[in-house]
């Protein structure tokens, strides 16, 4: 391998831990439901990332059979990250309407200005009505 | 071909594909009176399927299935072996079970327009988690944990209370989290042995040149799984979960899902990468043992002191996750049996029990633990149900929880840590405590107004009450089915034949 793919690779790997490293310090530090929705996301990218990378050969082309090729990138880790990406809309989908909801049944979406609206004898006579109000 | 032997040979894939049929048959129906009929009938072909595949396990040892007819090279392989044909068996026959109570608890807590959706919703979950059992791909079983947990987190959703929303929430973040961490340390061993297929990562294993691949796979896929199963310190998502979701979908989750999550972490630790693996000075059984009991102790603590009895079940909950972990860590065949047993015991007393407050909600509308004061005279079979499960889980003898924790003390006696045996027993005595408020609050204290009104739980909810509540009595007393299946189990994960 050359010096400079050498460190083309380094820096791949460097940049799949920074994203991984950022995206759960946003889910943990974040107090807005919606920006740890993004960080869980970036979270999850890295994840395809770190699959991808080791699925790209040097010279190696798309894995379609041809007699001009004989260095193909290997395709399973497309697939799987495929479904993976498909499993991460889900998950933000159903955490974008999760706070939707939130945000209708209690007016914000501030973590914990969702948590302090449900202590006390105030909290205990909204949640009476309910999630759908 | 004959037609029996035809349906023999696709077992493995009717288990699953039941349920996801079914959910998506509801869900395009959409018609509320029909959707529960439908959601039972593809329960009932699961479980019977399930049945079925215990025979046939016993009989060749294990089940292959290609899907697809590809090699498991390339293809996803579904193997059935005499571990999970337990789950299977556990996660079937309490689901239809589940189903069969939920009909009139559905009706009362979930809005006209969203039954059939949250019927559609139980049945993905059921999929879901049996396709976690089942499979034999450790990518597979990543999709079949996602479709779990996406579902899970929809039918907390559903509670009435505005603070399911919250769990649900909160539930979703910590579980794709800890899905993440298992997708991570998968890559990572896929990485190192070229493969996703569990048997050949085993094989392969062995060729691997950096060890330190391996252990930080490990750790990835062991933290991930604990997320899901609840491990303490990683139980914080789990009492407002089964707190706020509706009834039924609190009966399925707590008598399954935990325990699915339970049985991936021991194939992970005994299938692939071996019990005695030391990451770096730390040795995985020495974590577990030490978390184990935190659990057994904290969160039965906590439990003494919940008001809400829902919630108070959930603690009891993580408490006795700790004790199959223990058993888990135990690594011999006893604890390991233990452990199995406990699997299929608590989803039969925490499925009784949590369908008798779902009774008692249906009739009181409320599960604060003041509000059931005296509901054991307008409710007597109810609260004999839940009197049953309460003692199966303190273990009192005569109860299936007596014969798991016998099970695990004889396994900390051969483990030669005759200490671990005291600190079963020591906090059995807080379950005592827990419990005992219950039924002191059940049958001792004056009715209030709310329990007076109250009369029994409708026959359709109180029959599969009882039946797991009888269950429960019947494994405590005859433990020959249940013991033979888990020692089975054990047996295999040891690296022996049964």
């Amino acid at each position: 391998m050359s010096l400079v793919a050498m460190l083309a690779s380094e820096a791949t790997r460097f940049t799949i831990v920074l994203v991984m490293v950022a995206g759960l310090y946003i889910v943990i530090a974040r107090n807005n439901l919606i920006k740890k929705l993004v960080g869980l996301s970036l979270f999850q990218s890295s994840v395809y990332l770190l699959y991808l990378l080791p699925g790209k050969i040097f010279g190696g082309t798309a894995p379609i059979i041809d007699p001009r090729f004989d260095v193909y990138a290997n395709p399973l880790p497309h697939v799987l990250i495929l479904t993976a990406i498909v499993v991460g809309i889900g998950t933000l989908a159903l955490g974008l309407a999760l706070a939707i909801r939130i945000k209708e049944a209690y007016g914000t979406i501030e973590e914990d200005e969702v948590l302090a609206k449900d202590r006390g004898p105030a909290g205990a006579a909204a949640r009476k009505a309910g999630p759908r109000g | 071909m004959s037609f029996l032997a035809a349906i023999d040979q696709h077992l493995p894939v009717i288990v699953v594909l039941a349920p996801l049929l079914g959910a998506v048959l509801v869900a395009l129906v959409r018609v509320e009176i029909a959707s529960w009929p439908i959601a039972v009938l593809a329960a009932l072909i699961s479980a019977a399927a399930a049945f079925r595949l215990v025979f046939v396990v016993e009989q060749l040892g294990v089940v292959s299935y290609r899907l697809g007819g590809f090699a498991p090279e390339l293809g996803i392989e579904y193997r059935v072996d005499a571990v999970n044909v337990l789950i299977l068996l556990v996660v079937t026959a309490v689901s239809l079970v589940t189903l069969l109570y939920a009909r009139q608890s559905v009706a009362a807590e979930i809005d006209g327009g969203r039954v059939p959706w949250f019927y559609a919703m139980m049945l993905v979950a059921m999929a879901g988690l049996l396709g976690m059992a089942i499979t034999g791909d450790a990518f597979n079983a990543f999709v079949f944990l996602e479709i779990s947990s996406l579902s899970t987190y929809t039918l907390i959703a559903l509670g009435r209370d505005r603070r399911a929303l919250v769990a649900a929430y909160q539930y979703l973040i910590v579980g794709t989290i800890g899905a993440t961490f298992y997708v991570i340390g998968v890559g990572l061993l896929y990485l190192a042995t070229g493969t996703l297929n569990l048997a050949l990562i085993v094989e392969r294993l062995p060729d691997v040149v950096s060890p330190r691949a391996l252990i930080a796979a490990e750790a990835f896929i062991l933290v991930g799984i604990a997320l899901k199963l609840a491990l303490f310190p990683l139980h914080a998502w789990l009492p407002n979960a089964y707190g706020y979701a509706p009834s039924a979908a609190t009966v399925l989750l707590a008598s399954t899902a935990t325990k699915v999550a339970v049985y991936l972490m021991a194939r992970f630790l005994f299938g692939v990468f071996g019990i005695h693996v030391e990451i770096g000075p730390v040795s995985v059984t020495g974590v577990l043992i030490l978390l184990s009991l935190a659990a057994m102790f904290v969160a039965s603590l906590a439990a003494v002191f919940q008001r809400d009895v829902k919630r108070l079940l959930a603690f009891s909950s993580v408490a006795q996750i700790g004790y199959i972990t223990l058993g888990l860590a135990l690594a011999n065949p006893a604890g390991l049996t233990g452990a199995f047993l406990h699997i299929v015991n608590h989803a039969l007393m925490k499925g009784a029990a949590f369908m008798a407050i779902g009774a008692v909600l249906l009739r009181c509308g409320s599960s604060r633990l003041d509000d059931l004061a005296g509901i054991g005279r307008t409710m007597p079979a109810t609260a004999v149900a839940l009197t049953i499960a309460g003692l199966g889980l303190i273990g009192v003898p005569g109860t299936s929880g007596f014969v798991s924790k016998w099970y695990l003390v004889l396994g900390a006696f051969d483990d030669g840590k005759g200490w671990l045996a005291f600190m079963i027993v020591a906090s059995s005595v807080i379950a005592v405590l827990y419990v005992g408020r219950l039924l002191e609050v059940v049958w001792f204290r004056e009715p209030g107004k709310a329990a007076l009104a109250a009369s029994e739980a409708p026959l359709s909810m109180l029959l599969p009450t009882l039946l797991l509540a009888g269950l429960t009595i019947f494994f405590g007393i005859d433990a020959e089915m249940p013991a033979r299946l888990a020692g089975a189990a054990a047996t295999v994960l040891l690296g022996g034949h049964p």
